[in-house]
């Protein structure tokens, strides 16, 4: 796994001079991205692709100087390009190629051929009829599609190919980073498990995330991922879960159709978590990866406006295991100090427009280092350099003070996310920022601050919510095994 | 029910709950109605009546229950009526005499082996909805105490669990003696494919099998 993820050099076996060819892109992706090692290209005729001049063969190539091929080339070939690796001492390789066991019986032979071949020969394969890997401490994109994701904490394993892309975009989106991530194919000799099993005990990565499709041996998978979620929270998803998905998810990687409820009590009792969607698989992977774990399951809610933290006792409230805890008395003559005695004097903690320049630090670390609370979720940050930027774009700026306003208003929002960071890291306690303003207007000084402080602008605060039960449900799972 | 498999009786297959430390109603095999009547006196009025025999199964089905029988007349005549009722391929049969048990809440229970996972136990919402409602757990066998609390809580309907029309909360400790118990018995038998536990009968919170089938691979 070690040569896959970080190997000292890498070749790709089919470097294609035509940009449109996956030879040819798998190559630009690992030159692209700041890959450090050395890199080397195999084509037929010996052409220089993108100023590496590439051998005919593996068997050019110098020994003992690369640990990954990347295989771009017919799955006809590829036996005697594994055997080539084999005396290079090349100890990885990932394909990418089709034919094999996706494509009926005689692909099922010919993979069935390639993992004895590799078995043999001491390489480990990955995939077959995979996109490829991404390892951010390695600065290496070795795969045939986008995008390179930010550095980060979650390691990501799954069954499709699109769906890394997916977890990828996301992570390029919001910030949060990826430590490593594989497509692994067809699993022919590499399967999830094997590399949820890596990731346990990789020191990049603090987060597993997994998407699956179908599991042959449903017990045997388990009680690997029980061994991998002991050590790091692993979040997962599944396609397949209904009988819609599960037709689909037959034409896709041929999986079987599993009962849900008997895969989901499976999770449960392994302390996987599992998510209902792929960005809701990526925003818990994203919250444990950058949140501390609540330590019980009492949320305060504080908002700047009345509404969104109506819709947010909603959401704390349908969760089966948050709570929207009654607020302390002590706590309540606290906060009673710091604001003019309109505020709700209740969780929701609204403001109400009474707070003035520090409030809502203050406010915000109060009802933090208070010892019932084991949460915060936090809205209204944004809504200042909101009304900046139309002060900014609108034909009155920069006269009448709107050049002064606007540029308090950014610093106050700025001010506003690093304090969320500050005062969760202080009190060792999970802060969830929510604001739609994350995607509405991503330049918005505030959810620029939350990602600048590497934590996650949530969406809303029904996807904060979400997140946070995932959290809580995992921190009660290793509190009562003493995990 | 696959064609390889065979089926303990109720008799049976309640005994071998009760071993694993499941509460089971109390029971009594009869051959004849005055055993019956004498049974249920010793017992205490009301009681149920059941034909059973290793190879009946589907006893509501086919009219083989009596409920709620308050006099020993009254079980004297069920168990004639009873006997009366079996056929050839039933095989030996007696009539089986156990205290009617009460209560407002049935809970289902019971192992079932998946393709892909293998055995598993499970329990949720029982009685005559339960399949419709759908409200059931699965973990996979063996399971511990935590797993089981875990198992109850994870069931939906969690209204039913505490307080309900006078009656106590179940009793959840009692309800993870079944789990485990279920558990430990198809863990100690390779050969147990399936346990349906249906209904689990709260009754002033306890929650008591009346009913059992076990399926054994051949």
């Amino acid at each position: 796994m070690k040569a896959l993820f970080d190997p000292r050099g890498v070749v790709v076996v089919g470097a294609s001079t035509h940009p449109g060819k996956f030879g040819f892109v798998a190559l630009h992706n690992v030159l692209a991205c700041g890959y450090e090692g050395k890199v080397f290209g195999t084509n037929l005729e010996g052409e220089t692709v993108l100023g590496i001049a590439c051998a005919r063969s593996v068997d050019e190539l110098p020994s003992g100087e690369i640990d990954l091929a990347f295989i771009c080339t017919p799955a006809s070939t590829n036996a005697d390009i594994l055997r080539s690796c084999a005396s290079k001492g090349i100890r990885a390789a990932f394909i990418t190629s089709a034919g094999y066991g996706e494509a009926g019986e005689a692909g099922r032979v010919a993979q069935d051929k390639l993992v004895a071949l590799a078995r043999e020969l001491g390489i480990l394969v990955a995939g077959p009829n995979g996109q490829g890997l991404v390892s951010t401490p390695a600065k290496l994109c070795a795969q045939i599609v986008a995008p390179y994701p930010p550095t980060g904490s979650i390691g990501v394993a799954s069954q499709s190919g699109n769906i890394v892309s997916s977890f990828l975009n996301w992570s390029l989106a919001t910030g949060v980073g990826i430590s490593r991530a594989v497509s692994a194919g067809n699993a022919a000799m590499t399967g999830v498990a094997d590399y949820l099993d890596f990731y346990s005990t990789d020191p990049a990565t603090a987060v597993a995330l997994a998407y699956v499709e179908g599991i042959d041996d449903g017990r045997s998978f388990f009680d690997r991922v029980a061994a991998v979620a002991a050590r790091k929270p692993l979040v997962l998803v599944k396609g397949g879960a209904t009988s819609g998905g599960a037709a689909a998810a037959a034409s896709h990687t041929g999986s079987l159709a599993t009962n849900d409820k008997v895969f989901d009590g499976a999770c449960r009792q392994a302390g996987v978590v599992r998510a209902a969607s792929v960005e809701e698989a990526f925003e818990a992977a994203a919250t444990f990866a950058t949140q501390p774990l609540p330590k019980g399951p009492n949320v305060v809610v504080m908002t700047t406006a009345g509404g969104w933290g109506v819709v947010t006792a909603d959401a704390i409230t349908r969760d089966r295991d948050l709570v929207l805890m009654p607020l302390p008395a002590d706590l309540m003559a606290e906060i009673d100090t710091k604001l003019p005695p309109r505020w709700s004097r209740s969780n929701p903690v609204d403001l109400a427009g009474g707070e003035t320049r520090d409030t809502i630090p203050e406010v915000m670390a109060m009802i933090a280092s208070h010892p019932d609370v084991h949460a915060l979720v936090y809205l209204g940050l944004g809504i200042q350099s909101n009304q900046a930027r139309l002060m900014r774009g609108g034909r009155f700026y920069p006269d009448n003070g709107l050049e002064r306003i606007v540029e308090y208003h950014e610093r106050q929002d700025t001010r506003f996310a690093e304090a969320a960071a500050a005062v969760s890291v202080a009190s060792g306690k999970p802060i969830l920022t929510a604001t739609e303003l994350a995607v509405g207007d991503p330049t918005n000084a505030g959810p620029v601050a939350v990602s600048a402080s590497g934590r996650l602008c949530y969406p809303s605060a029904n996807r904060a919510v979400t997140a946070l039960g995932h959290l809580y449900r995992d921190a009660r799972f290793r509190q009562r095994r003493a995990l | 029910m696959s064609s390889s498999s065979t089926t303990l009786s109720e008799s049976a297959s309640l005994q071998l709950l009760a071993e694993a430390g499941v509460r089971v109603a109390p029971e009594r095999i009869v051959a004849s109605a005055g055993e019956a009547a004498e049974a249920a006196t010793a017992m205490g009025f009301p009681v149920v009546a059941k034909l059973c025999g290793d190879r009946i199964a589907h006893k509501t089905e086919r009219g083989l229950v009596r409920l709620n029988l308050g006099t020993a007349e009254a079980v004297a005549d069920a168990t004639t009526e009873l006997l009366a009722k079996a056929v050839p391929d039933d095989g030996d049969v007696a009539v089986l005499i156990a205290p009617m048990i009460r209560g407002n809440r049935e809970l289902i229970a019971g192992v079932a082996t998946d393709p892909q996972f293998g055995r598993t136990i499970m329990v949720g919402v029982g009685g005559i909805l339960a399949e419709a409602v759908a409200d059931v757990v699965f973990r996979l066998v063996p399971i511990t105490r935590l797993d089981a609390q875990e198992m109850i809580e994870d069931i939906a309907t969690q209204a039913l669990f505490g307080p309900f029309r006078g009656e106590p909360a179940v009793d959840r400790e009692r309800l993870i003696d079944v789990l485990v118990g279920l558990s430990r018995v198809v863990e100690h038998d390779p050969n147990i494919v399936s346990i349906d536990v249906n209904p689990l009968i709260v009754a002033n919170g306890v929650p008591i099998a009346v009913d059992a089938l076990v399926e054994m691979s051949a």
